[in-house]
């Protein structure tokens, strides 16, 4: 199930785990990224709580934790490449693995459609 | 600097449109910030190719005794800014600023012999303030703001190829030299010189030819449009300071290591000692030294580090020692640039400190400048 918030942040669920990344419309705005930076394995946030930075040559941009949980996968290709980012950012361009404190917050965030409404 | 009214546009602001840059307000102008290629391309494209700015916001104005002679509208300057004006060769052009009585920096500039008067250009944010400053302080001489005018910037390493296509007599000028040269049957005031460390020229031309001039550039195969960021990534690779950045009201010249554009002349036992806003503090600094520079960083890591990211000697922030200008990351260098100001001990290249970014503290290197070797051609 693919979910997206108004911060233009991506999660596909599995179960409990959600896969986060950011949308090919944030990626287009943000341009070229030159930096990216991961929060650690284990690490838990709140909801919007700032788990990564991304930066382009321009400035830097905090990415948040689309929901309440525990970092359990980080993906190093992007801190290693970010242009994944820009080439690939619902695929290979993927941020961290999220298990979610509580499965039910996922429902309220929008489906693809809504989320293609808003950027329209 | 704040300007809340309308936003003014350049004579070229329906072409970066169709071009499909991305505008901006900058220094009370809709600016082109990039473009569709983006800013780490079209930096790229700059240091490899050419690439064309609009730098239409900045302040073109002439500086004209009454006298009709050059060398008193050049004295009546030196009053004003601590170079050698008068010695400036008809048909070059020189960089300067202008100082406060406190010894600090009001605006960078670039000044040209034109023959019978000067040739001033200044940065958009100031040139109200500039022009006042002028008028106020320039007896005998008219200062005239050239409002009718664009102002192009072609650079790189094409640039003369690029220019040359239109008029081939660019290619004999060498850097910073001025002349009018006619660019599609209108006569312009090209300069060999710019703000990318590139090889380049900046082109004066009449407003209404403005368009028709920068779409004949752009219809070179090497030539883009470059927009406002890519601008800055390569004049800070370039180690050129930012006004408001870098240089203020806050900063001395020789704080900013930029006493290589102080002439002997208007040194201590120089034939013109002094004689301009701050003189007393200026000559003291370059005869014994400042307690802080502007130097280069280099980040060791790849995280750009910042403008206003405080740097610090030890790596658990204990002791603060300055704080960065500009920061960016690089992408001729392929990593994070930056420049800043530190305690004169900590001035020297190599010297190891630390910049503290979202709560870490980062090593980095006091770098020499620039980062890049710039292929002017002297």
């Amino acid at each position: 199930m693919l979910k997206f918030t108004a911060e233009h942040e991506w999660l596909k669920l599995d179960g409990d785990v959600a896969t986060v990344g950011i949308t090919q419309h944030a990626a287009d705005q943000l341009g070229d990224l030159v930096f990216v930076e991961l929060p650690e394995v284990g690490a838990t946030f709140d909801k919007n709580g700032e788990a990564a930075t991304v930066e382009s040559v321009k400035a830097a941009s905090d990415v948040y934790c689309p929901l309440a949980g525990e970092i359990v996968e980080i993906n190093e290709a992007v801190t290693t490449d970010p242009s994944l980012v820009n080439s690939d950012p619902q695929g290979k361009g993927w941020f961290f693995k999220l298990r979610l404190a509580n499965i039910a917050d996922a429902d309220e965030l929008m489906d693809e459609a809504a989320y293609k409404e808003l950027v329209a | 600097m704040t300007d809340t009214g309308p936003l003014h546009t350049t004579p070229l602001h329906a072409l970066h449109v169709s071009l499909g840059a991305r505008m901006v307000p900058f220094a009370g102008y809709d600016m082109p910030v990039q473009y569709p290629a983006g800013v780490l391309k079209e930096h790229l494209h700059t240091r490899a190719k050419a690439g064309l700015f609009d730098v239409s916001h900045m302040g073109q104005v002439l500086v004209k005794a009454d006298t009709g002679a050059y060398a008193d509208a050049a004295l009546a300057l030196e009053a004003l800014v601590p170079v050698d004006i008068l010695g400036l060769k008809p048909g070059r052009q020189r960089y300067g600023f202008f100082t406060d009585d406190a010894g600090n920096i009001l605006d960078d500039l670039m000044l040209a012999n034109r023959g019978d008067h000067l040739f001033v250009v200044v940065n958009a944010g100031c040139k109200s303030a500039d022009i006042a400053h002028m008028r106020a302080h320039l007896p005998g001489c008219t200062v005239t703001p050239l409002e009718d005018r664009a102002l192009i910037a072609l650079q790189g390493p094409a640039a003369v190829t690029v220019l040359a296509t239109l008029n081939p007599d660019v290619a004999a000028m060498k850097f910073m030299d001025v002349r009018d040269v006619t660019l599609s049957g209108v006569t312009c005031i090209v300069s060999r010189s710019g703000y990318s460390g590139e090889d380049g020229f900046e082109i004066s031309v009449p407003s209404e030819k403005a368009e028709d001039l920068a779409k004949a550039l752009l219809a070179h195969e090497d030539c883009e449009a470059i927009g406002l960021g890519a601008r800055d990534s390569l004049r800070l690779e370039a180690g050129l300071c930012l006004y408001g950045n870098d240089i203020d009201t806050t900063t001395s010249p020789i704080e900013a290591s930029l006493e290589w554009a102080i002439q002997k002349v208007r040194r201590q036992g120089g034939e013109r000692e002094g004689g301009f806003p701050g003189a007393a503090r200026i000559l003291a600094e370059l005869a014994g030294g400042t307690v802080r520079r502007r130097v280069g960083l280099k980040p060791e890591g790849k995280a750009p580090v910042r403008a206003h990211a405080k740097l610090y000697a030890d790596a658990e922030g204990q002791t603060e020692i300055g704080e960065v200008t500009s920061g960016t990351f690089g992408p001729s260098i392929e990593g994070p640039v930056a420049m800043g100001y530190v305690p004169t001990a900590f001035a020297a290249p190599g010297t190891p400190i630390f910049a503290e970014v979202r709560g870490k503290y980062l090593p980095l290197a006091v770098a020499a400048l620039p980062f890049i070797t710039p292929t002017y051609k002297r």
